[in-house]
């Protein structure tokens, strides 16, 4: 009997959903549009970062430092002069980003090994992110040159010079980085707002009216505003797991099975925040606003965009109750390091006790009678 | 004792507002009770509590025996409940509300075809149009299909007829007096007072308070007063000077006329020759019989 009152609410939301004109196509085309063009666009990659040099000291060394900044792939060196405020201009007009100055006699200190040979690297701070990579870039271009120069002239280094070997993603590429966490923004949204909305829509429309006064106890009619979001939420992984595999050639490194598991565990832990929210709402509008409130906060609190480790310890305890933390970690670490369900079990039981917890919640608050 | 709904001394507030004071009201099985009263009454909230999907404050409510406090679930099955906004998925086609409705109570609409059939029959004809496709009238008769679906033992309508045109408000109260004769009790609210006259007992509510219940014609023969009607040429001008006329308890427009309420001392050929000279045309004022309406217009005015 149950099950048959079940199966006939399901029936109705699919019924529902297939007379709406809008909402199929936008569940399946937002996925599409999020997975093949925000990687593209969404990068912290820097690149062309242009190089103003102020060459005091004319020598051949200098000369090969210059060429070989310019030789690399990101940098390009857009500036030469014997004059500090003639490349501080390229500076403040936006022209250039890194400024390299090299003394007087470098070439000679440098022979000498004295160790006190060295260049001044400025950058400009207003886009921190390229400031910092591209002051980066440049000291490795000028260590290499270095390293090269000495072992051909014989002069003996300073220091050991040091190479970066970068583990699980040894291109850097920062499209393996955001695929994962992309999969995981999709069913914040998804699952955040769709079964919300849809329950509150009822109550907007007075369609809830009629179903209260029905034998339908509140576990089914809850049960079916949520399986449908569910079994769109199992889709919308696989599309993006595929469009990750076939148009960025990122498959992930560990087992597919934990993949899904960690994003149906997700899933119903959003369902459940987002019915929990619509119970206590009586307009789309409130619900709305609610539930984005909640979504700000697990985007960039949820370590998708900046890392957990460094926000300051304060923040990093409150991200221990955001249930994203949890769903990025696994995410990331069974897509790029392989990681396995067991490994990773802190992560899976805290998804599973927020579902458990969320979904009960909602459940229970969702009142038939005032 | 064969009541099938019973409210004793029940009473509503939200927060400062009393919706419902102390209201008792006893309904026979089988019949065809009116709750009658102006907007903001509180028959919406006397149906809420009757459809379980409100807890009383105060007061004892018990449809078909069951404690609608206690056994709410129990009355869930027994009744069927069309709330006074259309309330059926707008989105869906006759057809699939009709049974999503049914297969909620677990019957097909095959088995109880018969009960709806005086009220659906007229829906056969577009069985895949949209809800939100049909016309007001074929709305409420689609509503009253899916609260009939499970074959209720109790039928609560509210307001049900709000916003149909005339043609529509009289086909459906014959549909309703065609529905009582399967068994169902029927209770009906309503603010058009016309639509009294078809009940067999009526309530009347104001302010949360019940002002009287019984029989249409009993009550209207309750109206023991001094009841006249009265028209000119300058209606306008007739009711200001009658409002003011010595004896007049109470004046209020009637249809094309005014209706008086006097005492004894209020003498009409008197009162009407002395408008005459005072310039009014036409002026006729003469004893008429009372309806439902007047006797609304009564006790709101007493109360």
């Amino acid at each position: 009997m149950k099950l048959r009152i079940l199966a006939a609410l399901l029936r109705k939301e699919i019924i529902l959903m297939r007379h709406n004109p809008l909402m199929p196509k936008v569940i399946f085309m937002m996925p599409l549009m999020v997975m093949l063009i925000i990687p593209l666009v969404a990068n912290l990659d820097v690149k062309n970062v242009n190089i103003a040099v102020v060459d005091n000291d004319m020598s051949q060394l200098s000369r090969r430092i210059i060429a070989d900044i310019n030789a690399a792939e990101e940098l390009s060196v857009i500036h030469v002069s014997q004059s500090h405020s003639a490349a501080m201009t390229e500076i403040e007009n936006g022209n250039a980003d890194v400024l390299l100055t090299i003394p007087f006699n470098y070439a000679v200190n440098f022979a000498s090994a004295s160790g006190k040979a060295s260049v001044d690297v400025e950058a400009n701070g207003v886009n921190a992110t390229k400031g910092l990579l591209g002051a980066r870039y440049v000291t490795e271009s000028v260590a290499a040159t270095l390293s090269a120069f000495s072992s051909e002239t014989g002069i003996s280094l300073p220091n050991a010079s040091s190479s970066i070997i970068y583990r699980y993603n040894p291109t850097l590429d920062f499209k393996n980085y955001m695929i994962p966490a992309l999969m995981v923004v999709l069913l914040i949204i998804i699952c955040g707002f769709l079964p919300a909305l849809n329950l509150v829509s009822e109550k907007e429309t007075g369609t809830i009216e009629a179903m209260n006064v029905t034998p339908v106890s509140r576990t089914i009619f809850v049960l079916s505003k949520l399986i449908p979001f569910w079994v769109i939420a199992i889709i919308v992984v696989t599309i993006g797991i595929l469009i990750g595999r076939f148009v960025y050639g990122l498959a992930p490194a560990g087992n597919i099975g934990a993949i899904y598991l960690a994003a149906i565990l997700f899933s119903l832990t959003m369902s459940g925040l987002g019915l929990t929210i619509a119970n206590s709402s009586s307009t789309m509008l409130q619900t709305i606003f609610v539930m984005f409130a909640f979504i700000m906060i697990f985007q960039l609190m949820g370590g998708l965009f900046t890392p957990i480790a460094s926000m300051p310890s304060w923040a990093q305890l409150i991200t221990y109750i955001i249930p994203p933390r949890y769903f990025i970690e696994i995410m990331r670490s069974v897509y790029l390091k392989g990681a396995s369900i067991i490994e990773l079990w802190q992560q899976y039981s805290a998804l599973a006790i927020f579902a458990i917890g969320l979904l009960s919640i909602s459940a229970v608050t969702y009142k038939k009678r005032s | 004792m064969n009541s099938v709904v019973n409210i004793k001394n029940l009473s509503h507030s939200y927060g400062s507002t009393v919706a419902l004071d102390n209201v008792s009201i006893e309904v026979e099985r089988g019949e065809m009770f009116g709750i009658i009263g102006p907007d903001g009454a509180g028959k919406s909230t006397l149906y809420r509590i009757l459809a379980t999907l409100l807890k009383p404050d105060r007061g004892e409510v018990f449809v078909s025996g069951l404690n609608a406090v206690t056994d709410y679930k129990k009355i869930r099955t027994k009744i069927g409940y069309m709330p006074e906004r259309f309330s059926l998925y707008q989105d869906m086609t006759v057809n699939e509300n009709l049974k999503f409705y049914a297969s909620l109570f677990g019957v097909s609409v095959k088995e109880n075809y018969d009960l709806i059939a005086p009220v659906f029959s007229q829906l056969e004809r577009f069985p895949n149009r949209r809800a939100s496709a049909l016309s007001g009238g074929m709305k409420q008769k689609l509503a009253l299909s899916c609260a009939l679906i499970h074959r209720p033992e109790i039928l609560l309508l509210d307001e049900p007829t709000t916003g149909v045109d005339a043609v529509s408000r009289s086909e459906f109260w014959d549909m309703l007096s065609q529905l009582r004769k399967s068994g169902i009790t029927i209770l009906v609210s309503t603010s058009y007072m016309d639509e009294a006259t078809r009940c067999e007992r009526i309530a009347m509510i104001n302010k949360g308070k019940i002002l009287d219940t019984n029989t249409p014609a009993n009550l209207v023969a309750n109206l023991n007063e001094n009841l006249y009607s009265a028209s000119a040429d300058d209606m306008f001008c007739l009711l200001n000077r009658l409002r003011t006329t010595s004896g007049v308890k109470n004046c209020y427009t009637f249809g094309a006329t005014l209706h008086v309420v006097a005492d004894n001392s209020f003498d009409p050929d008197k009162v009407s020759a002395q408008l005459t000279t005072d310039g009014l045309k036409n002026v006729k004022i003469y004893r008429t019989k009372g309806d439902i309406e007047d006797l609304f217009i009564k006790l709101t005015h007493d109360g």
